[in-house]
């Protein structure tokens, strides 16, 4: 078998050392100086200093507090989160995901992977319920995933942001993130008619939420914007603030650096750890192999609907599956 | 943030500076400022201002009309403004509100409850019907929705459509009960105000030939009834429901991957939309006190729309003055001969009415897509704070800039 090498799969980094991420730190340090994990605003639109409206979101600590109330109950780190069990999918007579086994612990951040065609997707819908396995299980948070509806899988706690990023334009970046935390709030139609207390106490969580999560993922001062007005790298972040904003316990990030240059990819990382170390557990959907290496615990390769490989990322880049799938063989190897 | 960058800023308009002025105001200074301008435009129809009034129709029964319209555009935009749904069907509510009014009080329909049999006095027959209009409208809604709001765009579109011929040619056919072509007459108002001057009432259709004549009454009534629609239709929007809304609007994949049930936030969207316009259809219902089916021809639902697309979509002022737009123009120039000196025929101007609206709303779609007062929507209930930090912040880079 043999193939092309795609080069956004940037083959090279899989044979690089461990300090790709200390390289990108690096870089980011040049780019942003110390300061928060977002880079700065330099544009010229309206911007709000979030301490004049909420001055106690000026202490990172207080902001991580409200950012991810429920951790301290749901941080069993290192429990299965997620069970694939042997897991196939079949569209007519294609086999999209073949016994696929693997779990998602708690408090990790996994990597999956593969070339273009691989499954991730379907592996990832399969395992939110969109799509019913043909054989196997997935359980999730001990729970069997039946055949759900998408907005009760969110409310289940497994959230979500897309490989093109799909905000809702006309809202501003604080409205966006408080759909998110909507996802929680249980007005209707009677307790906005009436302004009940319930309906008053969750606006102001959404706000007070909202604003700790634009704050969180660093774009906090443009919270009044226009969504799609934003830059392309907040829009991106925001979509994090987002899916972070229903309160998941499973966040999976689609192809989240797409279209981002080195020192983009550098503050990724590093929020991506943040939001690690803040008690939720990843799913990293990823092309790049040099994020993959450089901010996963464990990886899971997928080809041709099947598991290849599952390990640490530093065994991943020695596994001569992975290397063969990502490079291809050389053609008298493959004879 | 440099200066420079600030100057290449694309400048607001009037309409912006002032909206942020009004959206930095507290709700009573907002009550303060707007209700002087709710009463100047209640006391249009006796002020009697030359250029402004219509000379072939009572100004009155215009306004009277403008206010049925208003409604109908502020249900309509909850609809097709805020949730994005395409609904060609609208009349079909309106129709739904003004015949319920009809059959429960019209001396011809079988199911008269007025008079020494029904349970309805006759004077406040009107009154009583309002809400059961209102609550068999969003009924329909209901019933039309479900099923249909898992159609998207055009489907829903068509769909709708044939909603709204179907109510028509259903009281146009069932002779036995809405009276066919005939029509429903005597439909109950309230009758309220009677004196020896009025011995049926102001709101009768009778009143008419003074300036203080029924439509102005109807007029302070629907005023009334919109300040009320707009507060409930406020409160939903600063809230979750409108939220959800507009996010469906947006991107309703994404918004239902972000846990918002849409179908269910949809079908709200429909109901209150359709019990709105079947409010309307009451007030209609009560002021010409007759119905007939061609008065609910599937070019009304087209007229509804256009109010509400050429005013803002999604903007609640917007397709307010959409709605007057639509009403008032026609009748503004029926009747009138000459503008300013400049001498028109104004009769054929106002029979050409949907061409010249055709043609304004291809030159808006050109030059003006987003409507005449685009939608700037406030989402959140206790969004303001932020809202005059970030004005405040602007104004001082702005006086950084000047100095």
């Amino acid at each position: 078998m043999s193939r092309d090498s795609e080069s956004e799969h940037d083959p090279g980094a899989i044979g690089a050392g461990a300090e790709v991420g200390e390289e990108y730190r690096h870089m980011s340090e040049e780019a942003y100086g110390e300061g928060p994990v977002g880079p700065m605003i330099t544009d010229d639109a309206v911007t709000v200093d979030v301490a004049d409206v909420h001055p106690e979101l000026a202490d990172p600590e207080v902001v991580a507090e409200i950012v991810a109330p429920t951790r301290a109950i749901d941080t069993r780190v290192g429990e299965p989160l997620v069970e694939l069990n042997e897991v196939s999918v079949q569209f007519g007579g294609l086999t999209a995901l073949d016994s696929v086994t693997f779990t998602i612990n708690r408090g990790e951040i996994l990597g999956l992977i593969g070339p273009n065609g691989a499954g991730k997707t379907t592996c990832f819908n399969a395992m939110t319920g969109v799509y019913r396995p043909t054989s196997g299980t997935v359980t999730f948070d001990h729970q069997v995933m039946a055949k759900l509806k998408r907005n009760q899988i969110t409310r289940l706690g497994i959230a979500r942001t897309f490989q093109n990023v799909r905000l809702f334009g006309e809202m501003t970046a604080l409205e966006n993130v408080v759909v998110g935390t909507d996802a929680r709030h249980k007005t209707s139609v009677p307790g906005a008619t009436f302004r009940t207390s319930r309906h008053r106490h969750e606006e102001r969580d959404a706000i007070d939420r909202g604003m700790a999560l634009l704050e969180f993922v660093g774009v906090g001062g443009r919270a009044t914007e226009k969504a799609r007005n934003l830059p392309y790298g907040d829009q991106r972040r925001l979509e994090i603030a987002r899916a972070l904003a229903t309160e998941p316990k499973l966040l999976c990030l689609d192809e989240p650096a797409a279209g981002f240059n080195p020192a983009e990819k550098a503050a990724l990382m590093d929020l991506i750890r943040k939001i690690r170390s803040d008690g939720y557990t990843v799913l990293l959907i990823e092309h790049d192999m040099r994020l993959v290496m450089g901010v996963t615990d464990r990886i899971v390769v997928l080809e041709f609907g099947k598991k290849i490989a599952e390990g640490l990322p530093s065994e991943i880049r020695d596994n001569p599956a992975v290397i063969a799938a990502y490079l291809g063989v050389p053609d008298d190897a493959s004879a | 943030m440099s200066n420079a960058s600030f100057k290449d800023r694309p400048k607001g308009g009037v309409g912006d500076s002032f909206r942020s002025w009004w959206n930095a105001l507290a709700r009573p200074a907002q009550w303060a400022f707007g209700a002087p301008f709710i009463l100047l435009i209640a006391l249009l129809p006796l002020l009697n201002i030359p250029l402004l009034t219509t000379e072939g129709t009572n100004f009155g029964a215009v306004m009277a009309q403008f206010g049925m319209y208003a409604l109908i555009a502020i249900g309509l935009n909850v609809v097709v403004g805020q949730a994005g749904l395409l609904d060609l069907g609208y009349v079909g509510f309106y129709a739904v509100g003004a015949y319920t009014v009809a059959l429960l009080t019209s001396p011809s329909s079988p199911w008269n409850q007025t008079g020494p049999n029904g349970w309805l006095s006759t004077d406040w027959a009107w009154l009583a019907c309002l809400p059961i209009a209102v609550a068999i409208t969003a009924l329909s809604g209901l019933i039309l929705g479900s099923p249909t709001l898992r159609l998207r765009g055009d489907y829903l579109a068509i769909v709708t459509l044939g909603f709204g011929e179907i109510v028509r040619l259903l009281a146009d056919n069932l002779t036995e009960i809405t009276g066919g072509g005939r029509g429903l007459a005597q439909v109950a108002y309230p009758r309220l105000g009677v004196t020896e001057e009025f011995p049926l009432g102001v709101f009768s259709a009778g009143n008419v030939g003074k300036t203080l004549n029924s439509g102005v009454w109807w007029f302070w009534f629907s005023i009334v009834l919109i300040i009320i629609v707009l507060l409930f239709v406020g409160n939903l929007e600063r809230s979750r429901v409108g939220r959800a809304w507009v996010a469906i609007r947006e991107d309703e994949d994404a918004a239902e991957i972000m846990g918002v049930p849409t179908f269910k936030f949809k079908l709200w969207a429909f109901v209150i939309g359709a019990s709105i316009g079947g409010m309307s259809g009451a007030l209609y219902a009560g002021q010409v006190q007759f119905v007939v089916p061609t008065n609910f021809n599937v070019v009304n639902s087209v007229l509804f729309l256009c109010a509400v697309v050429l005013g803002g979509q999604g903007n609640k002022l917007g397709v307010i003055l959409g709605a007057f737009i639509i009403v008032y123009l026609p009748n503004f120039f029926l009747g009138r001969t000459e503008i300013l000196g400049i001498p028109i025929n104004g009769d054929s101007i106002a029979q050409y009415k949907y061409l010249f609206f055709g043609l304004a709303l291809m030159v808006l779609m050109i030059f003006r897509p987003q409507g005449l007062i685009p939608v700037r929507q406030k989402l959140l209930t206790y969004g303001r704070e932020l809202f005059v930090a970030a004005r405040r912040r602007s104004k001082a880079e702005e006086a950084e800039v000047t100095k």
